[in-house]
């Protein structure tokens, strides 16, 4: 693979967790429900139905936007992408082209330790189409349609081709994922099909700066490690092919997770002309001066930069730090636990090793509580044994009275002893430790 | 019991003085429909089993609203649920709507009682209703000629005495050129005001929802029931106003009227002129004082709505793809493959730029002719076609020419402006000419008080078709 370098862009379909639709009242459907339950006129595309612009979807476009360093498109509107296909129910895409909310931002990685930068060519919204599914039905071959999905708002990001390994596409991707979980625009749940990814993949030589004149498209691809897998997968057929002379076709490819490998889906794909222009059923949306001052606010710190802080002011191992920044729950349940441990004097690193050593699941208790286990936990110094004998001897025999009242059966006057005890062995803090060892001595 | 001279007014009077029932109306309406329908292919669904039960349960009803019982017809690009909608088109011949539009709930909240769908050019597309893959409405007051499109079935029903009221849908002139060509009301108006929800989309970014009446104070009633938002149509604005018959009656002394003179100077036939300028001497004698204004972009006008109407016209017929409702795209007539392959083409990348993108900049400039017109004058006028009707198949075979007949309409599609068209008078062989009043940006009210004082001088409403 040293002799030619791998060229990768990358575009991703973001499903967002908005109650309703893009354009109509709709609840946005669940894997579980029957095939067009939630459905309606618009999303349907039946004659005579009109969109109305979901603004919560708009909203967490412009957030992701922002939040991927974009430049934000404060006058926009939406296009029609024009094309059939029997899932595009209106014969459009209802999609944004020449104004995206957001374009020309970046998002900064870090590859085996060197920091990438990774340029976002836009970040535009559209909408979801419906699915095909093709089946037999009563011993018919027939294609069937689920209109559920159509009309589910869709977040749309593109890269610049300044990936260069299936490794980077990855860590890309786990970063970006943070990021919309981060900002709340989306669970980004690949089982649940909320990120859908499709590298653009081809080879030049070493030194060439202009793009290659093919390229391939491996198409929605649902995992991480399937794009890192295409990428590799891609980068040896392509190599074998340049190295014969040959120019790879530039095509669509699909990724066959059965066989590991790329499979061709469509070539010689004619260039698609979508005739877009901008949808009239919807005026121009403008972002106002309130909207994004309150849209950058609601952006939390995200996870590099938490991570990062947590190295660096809070002095945890990059290990610990990175898995705390994974997800905003978790990092703010440490943040919170750090807050709640203060008075107790639990320092950062007590915290993070217990979080993430012991599993804690956060969903099951608080940070407060959390605290008072690990006082209950991590901090018991264990005594020597011989040393605890000679200090309670000594204390026994200071005390004469209370070990009397104490054989009187005045067992509370324990507590007492355990005190006294402490005074001689100031670290000792195991109070269970202490109290058996008397409890054993006093017998 | 003669229900051809009945407008709304008279309809609701007559139930409050109990001249006659809900039942009788409507009975008399539908009769009439099944005598004149046959000759005049105004309808294409006569809805009568639910026309006479609606009317029987509305006669029990307490009253519903200022439409209570008043029979109407629906032009069918409108979507009726449970009643066939057709768009005039073979491709939804057999098309039965799971949703009613707003419009027509609106209208059916109110108390109106639907008669039945109306014929019309197939998808909107036409000047002269030949379009129709329902056949010819013929005009009554010459069924050689053409009743003016595309709204034929609507304009011929209200004058035709088939129903009071009847809907329409103006994209470049399809409400106000059959009004002309039928002696009727045709109000258009501003885009933005009335829902398009529920109306088979022709272009999207023009269709107006309007609708033809006998008179200036009916249309302005229809529209105090049909105009604004319902949180369905995201293009629709905000309005306070709610009566638009509150300026019917005021006299038009002190008022400005506007004379394009691009729209008068050349191209209009003897006949429309002289009504035209006779309109002109009536509307000064009611106080209104007439002055001549330019729209320069006029003349562009045809050649910018030929772009961006076909533009949109192949976007929105996509959707009929044969695959879930409807017939295959080869059941598409003539002007709608015209149309489409127009659209197409115009919306194709390398030549977006060259047309799309110039005709929108140049629409910006035709608004900008009226918001200029309007700081000098309160209302325009102006015929609504240059040529009185013309016979059947004069033009069907040169699109060009058909397409040139909406040359005095099609602008205030593109400004989004209202118009309102009235009857003013009638060519040497008997034919309706109308004019036109256009306003700035819902100014409706204005145009109500303008077009009836107008009409009262002229009681042209009282005149009918010898059928």
């Amino acid at each position: 693979m040293n002799d030619y370098e791998t060229v990768v862009g990358l575009e991703i379909h973001v499903e967002l967790s908005t109650i309703t639709k893009m354009f109509c009242s709709c609840k946005t459907p669940t894997l579980q429900d029957k095939p067009n339950t939630r459905t309606c006129p618009v999303c349907l595309g039946l004659p005579g139905a009109l969109p109305i612009p979901n603004l919560q979807a708009i909203e967490d476009c412009v957030k992701i936007g922002l939040a991927l360093n974009c430049t934000i498109n404060r006058n926009s509107f939406f296009e029609r992408k024009n094309y059939f296909y029997p899932d595009l129910a209106k014969g459009f895409q209802t999609s944004q082209f020449l104004l995206p909310f957001g374009e020309k931002g970046y998002l900064d990685i870090t590859v085996n330790g060197s920091p990438k930068r990774v340029g976002i060519t836009r970040v535009h919204m559209e909408e979801d189409t419906g699915k095909l599914t093709h089946s037999s039905v009563n011993g018919r071959e027939v294609s069937l349609i689920d209109f559920n999905r159509s009309g589910v708002p869709l977040v749309e990001i593109v890269t610049e081709p300044d990936i260069r390994s299936g490794e980077e596409a990855k860590v890309f991707l786990t970063e970006l994922q943070k990021i919309i979980r981060y900002v709340g625009a989306s669970d980004a749940d690949m089982e649940k099909g909320h990120m859908r990814l499709e590298p653009n993949i081809s080879l030049r030589n070493p030194g060439e700066t202009s793009l290659p004149n093919y390229k391939v498209e491996v198409k929605n691809i649902n995992s991480f490690r399937f794009v890192e897998k295409a990428i590799h997968y891609e980068q040896k057929r392509h190599k074998e092919l340049l190295d014969k002379g040959e120019t790879p076709t530039q095509e669509t490819r699909g990724w066959n997770e059965f066989k590991n490998r790329t499979v061709s889906q469509r070539s010689k794909e004619e260039a698609h002309d979508y005739r877009y222009f901008p949808e009239p059923d919807i005026p121009p949306v403008t972002i106002s001066d309130e909207q994004l001052d309150r849209l950058s606010k609601a952006i939390p710190e995200l996870s590099q930069a938490k991570t990062k802080r947590l190295i660096d002011d809070l002095g945890l191992t990059p290990y610990n730090a990175e898995i705390l920044s994974r997800d905003s729950e978790t990092a703010q349940f440490f943040e919170d636990a750090l807050e709640a441990g203060k008075p107790e004097n639990i320092n950062a690193t007590t915290i993070a090793n217990f979080m993430i050593n012991k599993k804690i699941d956060i969903k099951k208790t608080t940070p407060s509580n959390f605290i008072k286990t690990i006082i209950n936990q991590s901090s018991l110094v264990k005594i020597d044994q011989s040393v605890l004998e000679a200090a309670i001897s000594k204390v026994l025999k200071e005390n004469p009275d209370a070990v009397k009242s104490y054989k009187d059966g005045k067992t509370q006057i324990l507590g007492f002893l355990i005190g006294q005890t402490k005074k001689v062995l100031p670290d000792a803090n195991d109070t269970d430790q202490i109290r058996n060892k008397l409890q054993e001595m006093l017998q | 019991m003669d229900i051809s001279k009945l407008t709304i007014v008279d309809i609701i009077d007559g139930y409050k003085e109990k001249k006659f029932s809900i039942s009788e109306v409507v009975g008399s309406y539908i009769e009439r429909i099944e005598k004149l329908n046959p000759t005049l292919n105004a309808f294409i669904t006569i809805d009568k089993d639910s026309a006479l039960r609606k009317a029987k349960e509305s006669e029990k009803k307490d009253f519903k609203g200022v439409l209570h019982g008043v029979p109407f017809g629906i032009k069918d690009m409108f979507l009726t649920k449970g009643v066939r909608t057709t768009a005039a088109a073979k491709i939804l011949e057999d098309y039965i709507p799971q949703y009613t539009g707003t419009a027509i709930t609106k209208l059916e909240e109110a108390g109106a009682i639907s008669l039945g769908k109306l014929n019309h050019d197939a998808w909107a597309h036409g000047s002269s209703g030949e379009n129709s893959d329902f056949g010819n409405t013929l005009n009554p007051w010459n069924k050689d000629y053409i009743p003016g499109g595309s709204s034929s079935g609507s304009g011929v029903a209200v004058t035709a005495g088939l129903s009071t009221f009847a809907t329409g849908t103006d994209t470049g002139g399809s409400i106000r050129l059959p009004a002309s060509f039928t002696n009727t009301v045709g109000l258009k108006p501003t885009y933005g005001l009335v829902s398009r929800y529920g109306v088979i989309s022709m272009a999207s970014s023009l269709d107006s929802i309007g609708h033809f009446t006998k008179t200036v104070k009916d249309s302005a009633r229809i529209l105090s029931v049909t105009a604004g938002p319902d949180g369905k149509d995201a293009t629709l604005r905000q309005t306070l106003e709610n009566d638009y018959e509150e300026l019917i009656g005021k006299d038009l002394k002190d008022l400005k009227i506007g004379v394009p003179k691009e729209y008068v100077s050349e191209g209009l036939s003897n006949d429309v002129k002289e009504v035209f300028e006779k309109a002109l001497r009536t509307l000064e004698n009611l106080g209104a004082e007439i002055i001549e204004v330019s729209l320069p972009h006029t003349d562009e006008g045809i050649a910018v709505y030929y772009i961006i109407q076909p533009s949109e016209v192949s976007s929105n017929l996509a959707r009929y793809d044969g695959i879930r409702y409807g017939k295959d795209r080869s059941h598409f007539g003539k002007e709608a493959k015209r149309r489409i392959m127009l659209g197409t083409y115009t919306l194709s990348s390398g030549y977006y730029d060259a047309y799309y993108k110039k005709a929108m900049q140049v629409r910006t400039l035709i608004k900008k002719d009226y918001d200029d017109a309007f700081t000098k004058t309160d209302v325009l006028v102006s015929p609504v076609s240059p040529t009185p009707p013309w016979k059947f198949g004069e033009k069907a075979n040169d699109p060009l020419a058909m397409y040139l007949s909406d040359a005095l309409t099609v602008t205030i599609n593109l400004a989004g402006v209202p118009g309102l068209a009235v009857p003013a008078g009638f060519s040497t062989n008997n034919l309706p000419i109308g004019i036109q009043f256009m306003g700035p940006h819902f100014s409706e009210k204005l145009l109500f008080q303008v077009g009836h004082a107008f009409e009262q001088d002229t009681k042209l409403y009282e005149k009918e078709p010898t059928i």
